[in-house]
């Protein structure tokens, strides 16, 4: 039997929001029977245009069950924008993680809120498998998704791949396919990682306060939120920039080293390497 | 909350006459029955007396058993051992349906330069005859196909096909692990040149098992160094597992008929009652040839993992074909063998009973199950289509 945490076996046993919304906005369908799981998503929004309502209905083992509870319980209440930045990821931590084997479970609630949110917005009901060439055939999985789930997983191995999307799963003829792929990916993404943005000379104030606040927005808050702090642009003056620390960042007896050696460093990196940064406490 | 065991396909429980047999053995009577000592002398008589056991279940000759640490071994051993003593053959025969201790050893024959053919099941899961008949030929060193079918309980006409492989000449393994013990065997009056038994399906302790090897049926040992088992299989007896498993053979033997009455009719009821309050539920197997402890149940639309992790809320034990249940994506390769449409392989259940199984246990599955099955579909979207 698998391993799982409490908070799957909870969301398996009393899953939350089952069913179907009656006249929904929003309809996403992904899976199939010859996969082993399916997922059907409806969704309704408010006059605010968040989420008020939404079901689901669920074919498949305990992980599918719990993965789809759990997205119904963190979308609901959020904006579609919101909702659209929830991964597969945050799915999975939701319940406290997911056997490896399983996280393909996660990843096939994103794909419904793909394409539900999608069925909103264009009206047409997308069918996820078809975008992009099919590379495994045994599960109808396309290039895209494959590409999709390395980037966003940051996987390196076949086996992780078919762990995540069940690509490769099946007769295995698809492997060799699916390692160039993770290699395309991974290139890409090591290529852009090594490439160091040319500072763009000659900005113009609001040119620069924008800059500074993209970097800020790209570059430092997604690690100091994992940690469970934040940080917020305060003031430019010339080349001194004001920010102040929020969440567990405000009171880190390591806040100096990170205001010089993360928020600074990124910033003489990207804007000017005359700027010095300080902190408003 | 009482463990509710029926899945006994996959190891049944040690009884407590095999263990009481046993215990002596790992404390007091510890000696290495090869010893010239009485010490040990004393162990090597019991082992002895185990052989005698198994050899009466199965109604051979005892110096026609070696034991082994279990089906796996012995299969393997099997096919290995054939193929060494026939190097001018270069063909195996086996099912699609077989334990993977047969189909992952054929299989790696083939690089080796074995022809290995797998021959097909129908729906029911029984084989074909008329395609192993085509098959067999002046070529083929082995066939190897299972006696009963683990996942179905089908159960195969082994003394047909070992008649089919003597007519060119091949030798005929049967993997009987699931067959022994729940169906009256005779080698006495068989064709069968060698069959595979494992001690845990039988109420014995597990890591244990023997080769039966039909005198003059040459084979070449598998693991080599003592001269243990009478240079066939290498290495310090397992004594008190092999006598754990002489105890178990004995009471097998005794059970046999129980087996086919009380445990068969126990069974029956399971699947009648199942199959009366669950719609969109099917039996898979040969109805009329099927081992009389099993039942594997096909519930549409549904899951076979969540099926189990619902039931095991109420201390019942079952198994699953399903893919996710062994961690694989694919439903077992029995069921798709078969042709179970994929509506139905995901969200099988195998239920086997044993004699230790009793009416009320039946009863309270036939009680828990269908509101299980009705809520998994609710859940499900082509549950819900269905309605």
């Amino acid at each position: 039997m698998w391993d799982y945490a409490e908070k799957v076996k909870e969301h398996f046993l009393n899953p939350r929001n089952v069913g179907e919304v009656e006249n929904p906005d929003g309809v996403g369908e992904v899976g199939s029977l010859a996969c082993g799981d399916a997922l059907k998503l409806t969704f309704k929004l408010d006059d605010e245009g968040k989420i008020e309502d939404v079901k689901f209905q669920t074919f498949g083992c305990a992980s599918a069950i719990a993965s789809s509870s759990a997205l119904t319980e963190l979308i609901k209440g959020k904006t579609l924008e919101e909702a659209e930045s929830i991964t597969n990821r945050d799915i999975a931590d939701f319940l406290g993680g997911l056997p490896d084997e399983k996280m393909h479970c996660s990843v096939m609630g994103k794909e419904a809120l793909e394409a539900a949110i999608e069925n909103y917005r264009t009206g047409e009901t997308v069918t996820h498998e078809m975008e992009g060439d099919v590379v495994c055939t045994c599960f109808g999985i396309t290039d895209h998704e494959i590409e999709e789930v390395v980037r966003d997983n940051n996987l390196e191995t076949v086996e992780q791949v078919t762990n995540y999307c069940k690509a490769g799963g099946g007769c295995g003829g698809c492997t060799g396919e699916i390692e160039k792929i993770i290699q395309r990916v991974r290139g890409e993404k090591k290529e852009s990682g090594e490439q160091k943005p040319k500072r763009p000379k000659n900005l113009t104030n609001i040119q620069k306060i924008q800059l500074i606040q993209e970097i800020i927005n790209e570059q430092v808050r997604p690690s100091l939120k994992a940690d469970g702090g934040d940080l917020d642009l305060i003031d430019v003056v010339g080349d001194d920039v004001i920010v102040a620390f929020r969440g567990m960042c405000a009171n880190c007896k390591m806040a100096e080293l990170t205001l010089t050696d993360v928020v600074q460093a990124k910033l003489r990196e990207y804007v000017s390497e005359d700027i010095n940064v300080y902190e408003k406490k | 909350m009482d463990t509710i065991y029926l899945d006994n396909n996959a190891t049944t429980q040690v009884a407590e006459e095999v263990f009481a047999d046993m215990k002596p053995y790992f404390t007091e009577y510890y000696g290495n029955p090869s010893s010239m000592h009485t010490f040990g002398g004393q162990v090597g008589r019991k082992l002895t007396e185990a052989r005698n056991r198994c050899a009466s279940l199965i109604g051979c000759d005892p110096s026609e058993i070696t034991f082994t640490s279990g089906g796996t071994e012995s299969d393997n051993w099997a096919i290995r051992g054939i193929l060494a003593a026939t190097p001018n053959r270069r063909k195996i025969i086996t099912s699609r349906v077989e334990h993977p201790a047969v189909l992952t050893m054929s299989r790696s024959m083939a690089p080796h330069g074995y022809n290995v053919v797998e021959i097909d099941v129908d729906e029911n899961g029984r084989l074909d005859i008329d395609q192993l008949e085509k098959e067999v030929d002046e070529d083929t060193a082995l066939v190897t196909i299972m006696w009963a079918n683990n996942e179905t309980g089908t159960i195969f006409p082994v003394e047909k096909i070992a008649e089919t492989a003597h007519n060119s000449g091949a030798v005929f393994h049967t993997d009987a692990v699931q067959a022994v013990g729940k169906i009256p065997v005779d080698m006495a009056e068989s064709k069968i040149d060698l069959l595979s038994v494992s001690g845990h399906k039988l109420h014995g302790p597990k890591g244990i098992g023997f080769l039966y090897v039909r005198k003059g049926v040459m084979l070449r040992p598998f693991i080599k160094g003592g001269h243990q088992e009478s240079g066939r299989r290498a290495g310090t007896e397992n004594t008190a597992g092999i006598i754990g498993l002489g105890k178990a053979c004995q009471l097998a033997e005794q059970n046999i008929e129980k087996e086919n009455t009380e445990v068969k009719r126990l069974r029956d009821k399971l699947e009648a009652g199942l199959l009366e309050k669950c719609p969109h539920a099917f039996v898979n197997g040969d109805s009329e040839n099927r081992l009389p402890n099993t039942t594997s149940i096909s519930f549409e639309y549904i899951e076979g993992e969540a099926i189990l992790l619902m039931l095991d809320k109420y201390g019942i034990c079952a198994s699953s074909g399903s893919a996710c249940t062994s961690g694989s994506l694919e439903p077992s390769h029995v069921l798709r063998a078969m042709g179970v449409p994929f509506t139905a392989a995901h969200g099988s259940i195998r239920f086997s009973l044993s004699i230790y199984n009793n009416e009320n246990e039946i009863d309270k599955v036939i009680e828990v199950m269908p509101p299980v099955i009705k809520r998994l579909r609710e859940l499900s979207p082509f549950g819900r289509r269905q309605k």
